[in-house]
């Protein structure tokens, strides 16, 4: 068909196919580009990290510069007390504040909130460190493990609530409403129905929101503030895997340096068995919600 | 008056029951005959009800009376205001933010709106099943049935429970087709299988006054051939509530219908008489089919 | 009926509540439901104001005594009580705005790849990938930047620029140099924000709607023409939304700063010299801070940061939100 067309404008045709074969072509290697640092790091963390990892990194603690056998076990343990703290905090708050912008949701107190959980989630993390610094750290005059467990639960605060809204204004009101005409009472409604149904989307964003706050290191800085040693105390200082990565990975010495990566590839891969942990419980419990609202899995 | 179920074995045949206080005695009805001492379908009445959504009036002015025992359908086009007037006899349409109601809905002589009525109270008497299937999502097929009855504080039976999850289910005529998955999630189900789910939920309290928002909307023509069964087994026993888009289905199953437009009740009358001889022009217009 | 006397559910035994309450909560359970959910609820204006007036309140002292110094001068010295901001914040806007430019063609490429140009097979994987690249902590960045990045622009990038190219006297290329700079924090902010702009970017892009394509190809334009006269000019706004989103991310980073940018009080006129961001000044001295006046003048430039990141932020929700509107 091209060649029915007068010259001049086959060479136009030809020079606009050539442009947008340059553009395609281009996007395609923005694309690899965009991929490339993720190679580069997931490379980087499995040679550095390997290099270190045993099973004594993870049942060491923290040894001098230039002694071996060092490890991060009072970093994992301090990271996971962290996060208990953070999620015994961020759950509650989180989901009452979402059940009530997905119930009262045209109140002027739940526009505000809407607004203003959206501020929250954008405040640089370290300056919530020094809020939660300046009301539990000076006070106490110490730094605490449960500093650092608000720090993060405050963080944690938005993402929940945004889910929880999301997930529970996706339960279809028809269900709310044969609860209640059964004499379901309102709370109960709530709590038994539209809550347990909405649970697998909560619970997914939850641990998301778990494995976001477990990489969090400026918050702590001054909060849990890290140590050498082995802590659970609530009002002492606590080691957490993102300090230790961060002091190993600043400091002078090349084995700490090397104990970065494997503390690093530790954290990762934490992060990432969370994530995966939370997509496999949406999968299978989505189906069965989508069935029932379809009204039934065919005749 | 007030009705109250008392147990199978307080009470003897035909005699009243004896509520507690504070409200006296439920009267014997004509019709309907208590087999079994337990109280009879209560009469339902709507005096002047008006209600509305914000701005919007779903339903104007509407009086209208239901006979004990009897099956009332309420018939119109989409969007005349018969399922907000179902939904202002349990209350439930007070569960929306804007909702504002005038007016009065009776039950015997009990007004559902007075000031000193609990709606949780009232729903727990009165039997409701929406269009869609709603059957709850994480219980099994079991727990659905007797979602109704695990409220209070009450321990319940397991053997009691048990039977009567069998017996609601019979009277539904699921019973056959999950008897051997009693713990399974209703999403399994079918359409057809959920609803009928949905109406032994509604119906394992055994309450006295059924609604029934287009039940069979829905269904295949089986499914609704074995509802429309199951409400006319209801009758004498339960007053019947049921909106439907389906003429033919009213004429089948309803012993007064009633006809609203535009939020309003145009004409009410026992079933055959509307059907053939309707006082009201619209009425005809809508039945014979030229709009709606 | 002969049946054996098993109680009967038929309707509750108790006598009728009679309560006085109009449709709205009554019971215990209620009450106590909604309080929890209210107070809830309450907590996140309520911890907003909270940082407000902690920060505010703690940087009070560092403004009476400094004033618009604090922002002007240059000098940041803390035995002489001198505070200037002024670096630390032209280094977080150069930082983050120097970032946005390198990520945003990029972000754009990759959303324009997976939303129009991509077989279908690889769409999914491709953008799982990149959302992989928003779970990767700071730290880890950091970490990656501090000992591949930086090294390799020591060795590599630097020398090719000054001495290669000659361009060692242009003032963007001048200054000490050592590895950790300017440019080394730009790179490491900009792949960090590129996954949130191209997720942004890419819902916008597929809310366009599938017959403005049709429209266009059905006129016979390639498929770049399509892209480009079709869809990025409704998706335009949405896609500026994405870019100030992303910037405001950058404004925020702490830790991978830190560990890059080498950490001097600098105005950051070079690329390739150290320099500072306000983010990584409070993480650096926020712990070991000495004496009040030390501590409120980083108050308040927590409080200067907290500022410049609520406004950012909030006009980007805004740009989208428009866009959600206007579709």
């Amino acid at each position: 068909m091209d060649r029915q067309l007068p010259v001049g404008e086959r060479a136009t045709l030809l020079a606009r196919r050539r442009r947008s074969a340059i553009m395609t072509s281009l996007v395609w290697c923005a694309s690899a580009v965009c991929l490339l640092p993720l190679v580069l790091i997931t490379a980087h963390l499995l040679i550095g990290g390997a290099r270190v990892l045993g099973p004594r990194f993870f049942t060491a603690l923290p040894a001098p510069p230039g002694v071996a056998g060092g490890g991060v076990a009072n970093g994992i343990a301090g990271t996971l007390l962290l996060l208990v703290i953070a999620a015994a905090i961020g759950l509650p708050i989180g989901l009452g504040a979402g059940l009530y912008l997905a119930e009262r949701t045209r109140t002027r107190l739940a526009e505000a909130v809407r607004f203003l959980a959206d501020v929250l989630s954008g405040l640089p993390s370290i300056v919530i460190g020094i809020f939660v610094w300046e009301l539990i750290v000076r006070p106490s005059g110490q730094f605490s493990a449960l500093a650092g467990g608000v720090a993060l639960g405050v963080l944690m605060i938005p993402l929940i609530t945004r889910a929880t809204e999301a997930m529970v204004q996706l339960v279809p009101n028809a269900l709310r409403e044969a609860a209640l005409a059964l004499g379901y009472s309102r709370a109960r409604t709530s709590l038994t129905i539209v809550l347990r149904t909405a649970l697998p989307g909560i619970v997914t964003a939850s641990l998301l929101a778990i494995a976001r706050v477990a990489g969090e290191t400026a918050p702590l800085l001054f909060t849990a503030f890290g140590t050498p040693y082995w802590s659970l105390r609530l009002d002492a200082p606590v080691a957490a895997l993102p300090l230790q990565i961060f002091n190993y990975a600043t400091s002078p010495y090349d084995d700490w340096r090397a104990q970065a990566w494997g503390g690093a590839l530790v954290l990762i891969v934490l992060v990432f068995a969370l994530s995966w942990l939370a997509r496999r419980v949406t999968d299978r419990r989505r189906e069965r919600l989508s069935s029932v609202v379809a009204g039934g899995a065919g005749e | 008056m007030w009705w109250l179920g008392v147990p199978v074995s307080d009470v003897m045949p035909h005699e009243p029951a004896v509520t507690a206080r504070p409200t006296p005695a439920v009267l014997a009805r004509v019709d309907a005959t208590p087999e079994d001492g337990r109280s009879a379908a209560p009469s339902l009445r709507f005096d002047r009800l008006t209600a509305t959504y914000g701005e919007r009036v779903a339903v104007r002015d509407v009086s209208l009376e239901c006979a004990p025992g009897r099956v009332t359908a309420i018939i119109g086009p989409s969007g005349c205001g018969k399922s907000s007037l179902l939904r202002c006899v349990n209350r439930l349409h007070e569960s929306v933010a804007d909702a504002r109601v005038a007016g009065a809905v009776h039950l015997d002589d009990q007004d559902v709106y007075a000031p000193d009525v609990d709606a949780v109270d009232i729903r727990r008497r009165i039997g409701f099943v929406s269009q869609r299937p709603t059957p709850f999502p994480m219980m099994s097929i079991r727990d659905n049935v007797v979602a109704g009855l695990r409220i209070g504080s009450r321990r319940l039976d397991a053997r009691a429970l048990d039977a009567c999850v069998e017996r609601t289910l019979r009277r539904v005529g699921l019973w056959e087709e999950v008897a051997r998955r009693l713990d399974d999630d209703p999403a399994a189900l079918s359409g057809g299988q959920q609803q009928r789910l949905c109406l032994a939920r509604a119906l394992a309290p055994e309450p006295r006054l059924l609604l029934l928002d287009e039940p069979t909307a829905s269904l295949d023509p089986l499914s609704t051939q074995r509802v429309e069964e199951l409400v006319y087994t209801l009758r004498g026993e339960v007053t019947v509530l049921i909106v439907t888009h389906n003429l033919q289905q009213a004429a089948r199953v309803s012993d007064t219908t009633a006809f609203m437009l535009d939020g309003q009740l145009v004409e009410a009358a026992r079933t055959r008489t509307l059907f053939t001889t309707p006082a009201d022009p619209r009425t005809e217009a809508y039945i014979t089919g030229r709009f709606g | 009926m002969a049946a054996p006397p098993l109680p009967s559910f038929a309707t509750d035994q108790s006598p009728p509540r009679f309560r006085s309450r109009r449709g709205g909560v009554g019971s215990v359970g209620d009450r106590l439901y909604g309080g929890w959910i209210t107070a809830s609820a309450l907590v996140i204006p309520a911890l907003l104001l909270l940082v407000a007036i902690v920060i505010a309140g703690s940087s009070w002292p560092a403004l009476q005594t400094l004033g618009t110094r604090l922002l002007t001068d240059t000098v940041w010295d803390v035995p002489h009580a001198r505070f200037g901001l002024l670096p630390a914040l032209l280094g977080t806007l150069a930082s983050s705005l120097l970032a946005l430019t390198l990520a945003t063609p990029l972000a754009f490429g990759a959303a324009i790849f997976v939303s129009e140009l991509a077989p279908p097979r690889l769409r999914r994987p491709v953008a799982l990938l990149i959302d992989g690249l928003a779970a990767i902590p700071s730290v880890v960045y950091g970490l990656w930047g501090l000992v591949v990045l930086v090294p390799w622009l020591r060795r590599d990038v630097i020398p090719f620029v000054r001495e290669t190219l000659a361009l060692g006297d242009v003032p963007l290329f001048a200054g000490p140099a050592y590895g950790p700079s300017l440019l080394a924090a730009a790179l490491v902010l900009a792949i960090m924000i590129l996954p949130f702009i191209t997720a942004v970017a890419r819902e916008v892009l597929q809310a366009v709607p599938r017959s403005q394509r049709e429209a266009a190809l059905a006129l016979g334009a390639t498929r770049w023409e399509m892209i480009r006269d079709a869809v990025l000019p409704n998706a335009r706004t949405g896609l500026v939304g994405a870019m100030i989103l992303g910037l405001g991310r950058a404004l925020g980073e702490t830790m991978a700063v830190t560990m890059v940018i080498g950490n001097a009080h600098v105005l950051p006129t070079s690329l390739f010299q150290p320099a500072y961001t306000i983010a990584s000044l409070l993480a650096n001295q926020f712990a070991e801070a000495s004496g009040p006046l030390h501590v409120s003048a980083l108050m308040a430039a927590a409080g200067v940061l907290l500022a410049v990141t609520i406004v950012v932020n909030g006009f980007a929700r805004w740009l989208v939100r428009r866009t959600e509107q206007q579709r």
